[in-house]
């Protein structure tokens, strides 16, 4: 163990003459060496982390690059050969691509303000002085713990059309089946960006599922709302629709904008109640959000370049989606400084 | 201020506003409709949440004909009870249990030792570039989880990992989150505490056992409920790195479980509420952790 | 117009009880403060007046309207919080038009009030800033701006000037003054500071645990306290206060105190022996005694303290209990430790029942 006492006292200086023991600075070689000790604990305290991080988020993110640049032939067995940003191109102007960069943008459109929405509603109900809130409060927040899968089951199950719910109004296609918008337009450059009925489903589990965490987060924002604004507010003549909209919902921007941008990469990267609810991608492939494409594309057609270039241009929206939420979002949050 | 008087009765105000009174609005019995329409309004949308789980529990306890049939049973009156155990027996849900349990485990211990000493160096020890390893630490959040699955899948089968617990939970035994975290809170002590124990001769190692992580047990139990959250649902990766069924989590095992039991789907469902139940049970005792650990930054902003 | 009544008002809270059947008058145009140590319910039955609370017992009146089941907003009264309550988001004219604003007056005279208000309270400069980056002592004015912008029938006020340094809140204790004067307001003002009461109001009504002691103009209050409450509250250095038996005492009645018997006057001891009062409180400010050589009451001198301008003898009496005295500055001191004796103001003696702790009147 290092000695934290940084100086010497000068033992045999003052004994026996009466006087205090002077200080001695300790000699420049036992200072430089304390200073290497410390150092190496530094570095040796952050050695488990760093080993895990180069080894499994670095070397992996670089890598990913060069492996953008090799195409895999659709026969197992044989090489991969170079073809440098061909297939960067090729793969990024595909139509394959550019749909399931729409079908996973209107996932996140539908998902996160929704949510957001559902979430504020829930904590302002539930932050009333009632007798017995705490309960409802409990109730809101149960669907923390369902887990992806529970509720992908949970509503898979209910939705299926041999032992579901909606055993009486039997839909054909069935709900998780059904490649069709969810309203009709007859444009087709808008018809093109309606959800489908199943990708609406997956949304609403996702809604659901999230729920819970939406619920506590707007709750903990609300908490930051002070009592005596509201009964400022008030006393000065605002309803409480006025309430809400002038007090209470300017100060909880805040939490708002952190659960868009949270939100917002979570939903990029939704997979699990996918994969449950719609393998494959979907009907028509309208459930195939990027994180589904790249794992069929890993997984089934074995094509490790193709999913790398794919996984780069997720990495690319979402960062570009967080930068413009910070750009244009950030500044209608009021923060209280 | 200047200082003449000023007549301050209603007189000045026009319009609809201010003194004008509308007349009160019917007492006692308003008030008491009003909070009873609220209570009604809590109702209903508890009901509306908490209605799929419900329904999974009517419906784990009701016999395939009762679900499969057009009218909906909304109350089992011959409850089941075996699809619980079948589902953890012969269902394997019990063993999944198990294994998310290990994985999870594992997970979180990994994660709360790296970040406590990551967070303690950043926080109490001088090292050269320590500002630029900081940085490097909290870039490990911004990069998304697919680029590194092509890689660390390679990595995995590369080491003989395939269809082990090693390759669920090492590489996420670190997380740049956790050291975040931890090097705020740490930084939080006060300044005595460090001083008084080098008066005492408290090395670094010993402050860090002994005072700093004592201390700083809130965050410390946050993170774990954080942590263990994050790994319990995990989906993807188990999926990639798993397929013998004596590993699979219990996530994945769900879905093993709805594809071996297509036509007893009560049995299904009776997993499902198997698989609920730790979680709520977790949730319930540290329900005070879970909302710390949650809006860790959210709402400062 | 203008007047506050409330009635018989009570307020429980489980086991506790805030308010105690409470009852006061405010007429219209009257500064009437509440005054009382903290959590004696004050706070509460200002609450209670703006509708913020509902009483478990009693009436409240707002001008002549029986409030009890009309909401906040619909009193007519404003009310200037503690901390301020100013909305952090808007700016200072966003703010002060807010009661405006809900009310839905026409913009061009909310304007005009808006500017008005910040007129009076000095605000010209300051409307377009945030509260975040207005001291303490403007943020208040704000507050103030806020509840004046529309008239209301009464201003509700709840320890506006706690939160201001000493120098401020002196300053803003006249500027207050002021613009009550200015306005002819009704205010109902809660402080637990004796000061701000003797100095604003216009009548004073002490509670403490929720139960009204005594209503009264401040230097009523102040020279006929009601019970042994009020006189120790009010006052600075409070008022000393030591049990004694009632005795006899050269022909009259007399109170025998640790080491000595203080004479009662003619009148105020007949009533003290015909009530039959054994034990008494006997209480005299500290500027009503003086050191006298044949003063009736011994007492050992045990500190000094010199304030500039006045002088605190503070002395022991036999059994320790201790006793104020205020000097004037030009009168020599006495020596530390030394024995004195003390002479009182036989028209100042306040006599209270031990057991009651109600005042004795003659």
């Amino acid at each position: 163990m290092s000695t934290p006492v940084d100086a010497v006292v000068g033992a045999g200086a003052g004994a026996g003459s009466g006087e205090p023991p002077a200080v001695v600075p300790l000699p420049r070689r036992r200072r430089f060496s304390r200073r290497v000790r410390e150092a190496g604990l530094g570095y040796l305290l952050l050695l488990p982390a760093f080993l895990i991080f180069s080894v499994f988020i670095f070397y992996p993110f670089f890598r990913n690059f060069y492996l953008g640049f090799f195409s895999t032939p659709p026969f197992p067995g044989q090489p991969k050969n170079y073809v440098g940003l061909d297939q960067y191109k090729d793969v990024l102007t595909s139509s394959e691509f550019l749909d399931s960069l729409k079908v996973t943008v209107i996932f996140a459109v539908i998902t996160v303000p929704v949510g957001i929405a559902l979430g504020i509603l829930l904590a302002v109900l539930a932050h009333q002085k009632l007798k017995g809130v705490g309960i409802y409060r409990a109730f809101f927040s149960s669907t923390v713990a369902t887990s992806i899968a529970v509720a992908a089951v949970i509503f898979g199950t209910l939705l299926s059309p041999q032992v579901g719910l909606l055993q009486g109004i039997q839909t054909e296609p069935s709900i998780l089946q059904n490649p069709d918008p969810i309203i009709n337009i007859s444009l087709p450059v808008i018809r093109s960006f309606i959800p489908s009925v199943a990708l609406t489903a997956v949304a609403v589990t996702t809604i659901w599922q999230n729920l819970g965490l939406s619920f506590i987060l707007m709750s903990a924002g609300l908490q930051a709302v002070p009592d005596e604004l509201q009964e400022a507010a008030e006393i000065d003549g605002a309803g409480p629709w006025t309430r809400f909209w002038s007090v209470t919902l300017p100060l909880l921007s805040p939490t708002i904008f952190f659960a868009f941008v949270v939100g917002s990469i979570f939903a990029f990267q939704a997979f699990g109640q996918i994969d449950l609810l719609t393998p494959r991608g979907g009907p028509l492939k309208t459930t195939n959000v990027l994180t589904y494409y790249i794992y069929d594309q890993l997984q089934f057609s074995k094509n490790d370049g193709k999913a790398a270039v794919l996984a780069i241009a997720l990495f690319g929206v979402t960062l570009l989606l967080t930068l413009i939420q910070f750009q244009f979002l950030e500044r209608r949050v009021s923060y209280e400084r | 201020m200047s200082v003449e008087p000023i007549t301050l009765r209603g007189t000045e105000l026009s319009g609809k506003a201010g003194t004008e009174v509308e007349a009160a609005r019917p007492g006692k019995r308003g008030r008491r409709l009003r909070i009873f329409g609220r209570y009604v309004a809590l109702s209903v949308l508890a009901f509306v949440v908490l209605f799929p789980i419900y329904i999974t529990i009517v419906n784990s306890l009701l016999q395939p004909s009762q679900i499969a049939a057009k009218s909906p049973t909304f109350f089992p009156t011959s409850p089941q009870w075996h699809t619980y155990s079948d589902a953890w027996s012969s269902g394997h849900l019990g063993a999944y249990l198990r294994n998310s349990f290990i994985q999870t485990g594992l997970i979180v211990a990994g994660q709360l030792v790296t970040s406590i000493l990551a967070g303690y160096a950043f926080a109490f020890l001088r090292f050269p570039l320590k500002r630029t390893l900081f940085v490097v630490f909290l870039a490990t959040l911004m990069v998304p989880f697919e680029i590194t699955i092509i890689t660390n899948l390679q990595t995995i089968n590369t080491l003989g990992w395939y269809d082990s617990f090693a390759a669920l939970a090492v590489p996420f035994l670190a997380t740049g989150f956790g050291a975040f975290l931890l090097r705020q809170t740490f930084l939080q002590l006060p300044q005595d505490l460090q001083d008084a124990a080098k008066l005492d001769g408290y090395g670094h190692l010993r402050f860090l056992a002994r005072v700093a992580v004592p201390l700083a047990r809130p965050t410390i139990a946050a993170l774990a409920v954080f942590s263990f959250l994050s790994a319990w649902n995990q989906y993807l990766w188990p999926l990639l790195v798993t397929k013998d069924d004596r590993l699979r989590t219990v996530q994945i095992g769900l879905k093993q479980l709805r594809a071996t039991n297509i036509d007893q789907v009560n049995i299904t469902f009776a997993g499902t509420v198997i698989a609920f139940i730790p979680l709520v049970i977790l949730l319930l005792i540290f329900q005070k952790q879970l909302v710390r650990g949650l809006t860790a930054g959210a709402v400062k902003g | 117009m203008g007047r506050v009544a409330i009635r018989g008002v009570s307020k429980r809270f489980g086991d506790v009880t805030a308010v105690d059947d409470f009852t006061l008058e405010v007429a219209d145009e009257e500064f009437l403060v509440l005054l009382g140590p903290s959590g004696c319910g004050k706070s509460t039955a200002l609450r209670i007046i703006a509708g913020l609370e509902e009483p478990t017992a009693g009436t409240i009146e707002i001008g002549d309207r029986l409030v009890n089941d009309v909401e906040a907003k619909d009193r007519d009264v404003a009310m200037v919080f503690q901390s301020y309550a100013l909305y952090p988001h808007m700016t200072v004219r966003r703010n002060v038009e807010f009661p405006l604003k809900t009310r839905r007056v026409p913009t061009a005279e909310r304007n005009r009030l808006v500017q008005e208000a910040a007129g009076i309270l000095g605000l010209e400069d300051l409307l377009e800033r945030k509260p975040a980056q207005l001291s303490g002592g403007q943020r208040q004015r704000v507050a103030l701006a806020r509840a004046i912008v529309r008239r209301p029938q009464a201003f509700l006020m709840d320890e506006p000037l706690s939160n201001l340094d000493a120098k401020l809140r002196v300053q803003t204790r006249a500027e207050l003054v002021e613009l009550r004067r200015r306005l002819r307001a009704t205010i109902v003002y809660v402080t637990h500071d004796q000061v701000e009461a003797m100095t604003m109001g216009d009548r004073i009504a002490i509670l403490d645990h929720g139960v009204l002691q005594q209503v009264g103009a401040p230097q009523d209050v102040y020279a006929r306290p009601a019970n042994l409450f009020v006189a120790r509250f009010i006052g600075n250095p409070p008022m000393n206060t030591v049990t004694g038996d009632v005795t006899r005492a050269d022909g009259g009645v007399g109170v025998r105190i640790p080491g000595s018997v203080v004479e009662l006057p003619g009148a105020l001891g007949a009533a003290a022996r015909s009530r039959g009062l054994e034990r008494v409180v006997l209480g005299v400010r500290p500027e009503d005694l003086t050191l006298a050589e044949g003063g009736p009451i011994k007492a050992t001198v045990s500190v000094i303290e010199s304030l500039g301008h006045e002088r605190h003898v503070i002395c022991r009496l036999e059994d320790g209990q201790l006793i104020i005295v205020r000097q004037a500055a030009n009168v020599s001191p006495p020596a530390e430790e030394s024995e004195i004796r003390l002479a009182a103001d036989a028209a100042r003696l306040h006599v209270f029942d031990a057991e009651s702790e109600q005042r004795v009147d003659a």
